[in-house]
């Protein structure tokens, strides 16, 4: 309880913890990569390792950009309908996805992501999605008058706690479904999926539930992501962002709701005070790649299960 | 359209890294289709799926005797090219040896892998892919940091272009990929199906545990895959770097292509592989050769999906390998 708190307290002073104007972004990157690692965390309850989610990230991202520039729709509007856009891909790619498993998937993910990913740099769809350069001038979140005072949530200090209270709302939500009799069946799926089946759980559907709202709330971070930017590009949502997420959640490890924040958030620190300090920025990937590597060999269950450990042992 | 072909000769990258270059004087979308150019476009398809069919070969071999997908084999590939550059530009020695040292030092490389990742990792399958995806990433910053991100241009060891037939003209660095790329995989074809390793190697594919209780040692004959599939991959890069100018991030482009092809020609066929890659390069250089590349990548791709989703097991696929 005394730890939730301080979480709490630690995660409301941020942006006035931060040392500069970089700082308070990276915040906010932070919270939205949060939600991203978590929803990506709820795909793989099923056992299913997807090389897509950051593509899913980019579909809600690219829904709600335009819904709320093309259609004039307020942002509020338009990013749910921007999550619902990216659940609805989502939905119509586990038709063909879903005939699949392991490797398979995975690989099928990548290509079903992929084929996305290029049609936004399509030339030939260059007037819906912008080419190469992507969208610009996105609207960004409507200012407020609270009280006679104007909360303008460009700044990063201000969007922070909006980002803060939207994706503590989803990580809450994402909770609850694990926790759930659906969560449950993730589990099920994951490691015994015959027997699953054979006392009639629908392990195609259970999966497909999965596929979906993991979607969705990438998509919400997306969305989040391209109302603060202003502006995104087909290369935001490169495989390489992907092999990011796999990285802080391999690092991080699955078995634990907040193994994948762990590493998220350890991973970014050491990327971006230490290596960034150090002035390397060419050798990062190889730090990033080494941390991988050692963490495969040595550390497979995670960081979360350092920690783990060390409850067990605090609390007997 | 104009804008569309004023830009489309420019050799296009993208997730496939540099497609081979397109013939010049390309007239706009659907404008020349003269049968010159179809049999100019087969013959570019060729250079294509020679390379291509080197790299999947030795990802296949790799993956039926260890059960590992490799994703850093893009990156044995750029470790050939950067050979080349290396001992051919930099060091002054023979085009020849070159890529014989391309083909021996990837080789023992893959060696080095096998012992240090692939092998405590044998019986974790997506631990082999993970460790494989940071070897990739410490590969391409351990290149860019060596030898910077721009590209390094290697000078062709002849300039001469070989005339099939008026108008078909095909580079002699293109027919030397092509040739090397026939000799090799006619080489490890009888090497498997009459040697004793071969024997081994195969065994060790179709079932592990069967063949270690026959005698066959599992790490003797991963070593030996491991050798041959980076060797392979290093040897395309190798023989590659005059034309594609090797860079950091080369390795991403073929590895892809690479996985297209291991998945419609059925995950663990090394014959399957051949004729996969060389209906892909098809695909590719004449969709890259009439509409445009990003197309092209996007062909590829769908067709790999609806393999996946209709024959599971790949074009010449065995049922129950998956």
């Amino acid at each position: 309880m005394l730890f939730a708190l301080a979480v709490a307290a630690v995660l409301l002073a941020l942006p006035h913890l931060a040392a500069s104007a970089e700082q308070r972004e990276l915040a906010v990157f932070l919270l939205i990569n949060a939600l991203l690692v978590c929803s990506y965390r709820l795909m793989t309850l099923t056992g299913e390792w997807s090389l897509a989610h950051v593509v899913m990230m980019g579909v809600g991202a690219y829904a709600s950009a335009l819904i709320a520039k093309r259609l004039g729709l307020p942002v509020p509007v338009a990013l749910p309908l921007g999550a619902a856009v990216a659940g609805l891909v989502a939905y119509i790619l586990s038709f063909p996805l879903l005939r699949m498993q392991g490797f398979y998937f995975l690989i099928g993910s990548f290509a079903a992501g992929e084929v996305i990913r290029l049609a936004w740099r399509l030339s030939e769809l260059r007037p819906i999605f912008g080419g190469p350069k992507g969208i610009r001038s996105i609207p960004g979140w409507e200012d407020w008058q609270l009280f006679g005072y104007k909360i303008a949530w460009w700044s990063a200090a201000n969007y922070y706690y909006l980002a803060l209270g939207i994706v503590a709302a989803s990580l809450f939500v994402l909770w609850r479904i694990e926790r759930s009799r659906h969560g449950l069946v993730f589990h099920a799926l994951h490691w015994q999926d015959k027997l699953a089946e054979s006392v009639a759980v629908d392990a195609r559907g259970y999966r497909t539930t999965a596929l979906v709202a993991a979607s969705a709330f990438a998509g919400l971070a997306g969305g989040l992501l391209a109302h603060y930017l202003g502006t995104i590009s087909p290369n935001a949502f490169e495989v390489s962002r992907m092999v990011d997420v796999l990285v802080w959640v391999i690092v991080g490890g699955t078995a634990t709701f907040y193994g994948p924040i762990l590493g998220l958030v350890v991973l970014t620190l050491v990327n971006e005070l230490v290596l960034r300090s150090l002035g390397v920025d060419q050798a990062r990937p190889l730090f990033l790649g080494g941390i991988l590597i050692l963490a495969i060999l040595f550390l497979p269950q995670g960081l979360e299960s350092l920690v783990e450990k060390a409850r067990a042992r605090i609390w007997g | 359209m104009g804008e569309a072909a004023a830009s489309l000769p420019v050799p296009y990258t993208s997730v496939f890294g540099p497609v081979p270059t397109v013939v010049s004087g390309f007239a706009g979308p659907f404008g020349v289709r003269s049968l010159e150019l179809i049999l100019q476009t087969f013959a570019n398809a060729a250079y294509a799926a020679s390379y291509l069919a080197l790299v999947a070969v030795g990802l296949v071999l790799i993956f039926g005797v260890m059960g590992i997908v490799n994703f850093a084999h893009g990156e044995l590939y750029m470790l050939g090219a950067y050979a080349t550059f290396y001992f051919y530009s930099e060091q002054q020695m023979s085009f020849l040896v070159a890529v014989a040292l391309g083909l021996v030092l990837v080789g023992a490389f893959g060696l080095l892998i096998e012992r240090g990742l692939f092998r405590p990792l044998r019986d974790n399958p997506l631990g082999g892919l993970i460790a494989s995806i940071g070897l990739l990433l410490c590969l391409q910053a351990a290149a860019a940091l060596e030898f910077g991100t721009k590209k390094k241009p290697v000078v062709a060891p002849t300039q001469e272009i070989l005339t099939l037939l008026p108008g078909v003209t095909l580079p002699w660095t293109r027919v030397y990929v092509i040739l090397v790329a026939v000799g090799l995989l006619t080489a490890l074809w009888i090497f498997l199906k009459r040697s004793k390793f071969g024997w081994a190697l195969r065994a060790c594919a179709q079932d592990p545990e069967a063949a270690a209780l026959q005698g066959i040692s599992m790490n003797q004959t991963a070593r030996l895959a491991m050798f041959i599939g980076a060797g392979m991959a290093g040897v395309a890069g190798a023989l590659t770097a005059p034309l594609v100018e090797p860079e950091p991030h080369m390795g991403h482009g073929i590895i892809v292509a690479a996985f297209i092809v291991i998945i419609v020609g059925g995950i663990g066929s090394l014959g399957g592989a051949v004729i996969a890659a060389v209906l892909y390069a098809l695909v590719q250089t004449f969709v890259t050769t009439y509409w445009n590349g990003v197309m092209a990548d996007i062909v590829g791709l769908l067709l790999m999906l609806i393999v996946l989703v209709v024959k599971p097991a790949g074009l010449f696929g065995v049922k129950d390998r998956a």
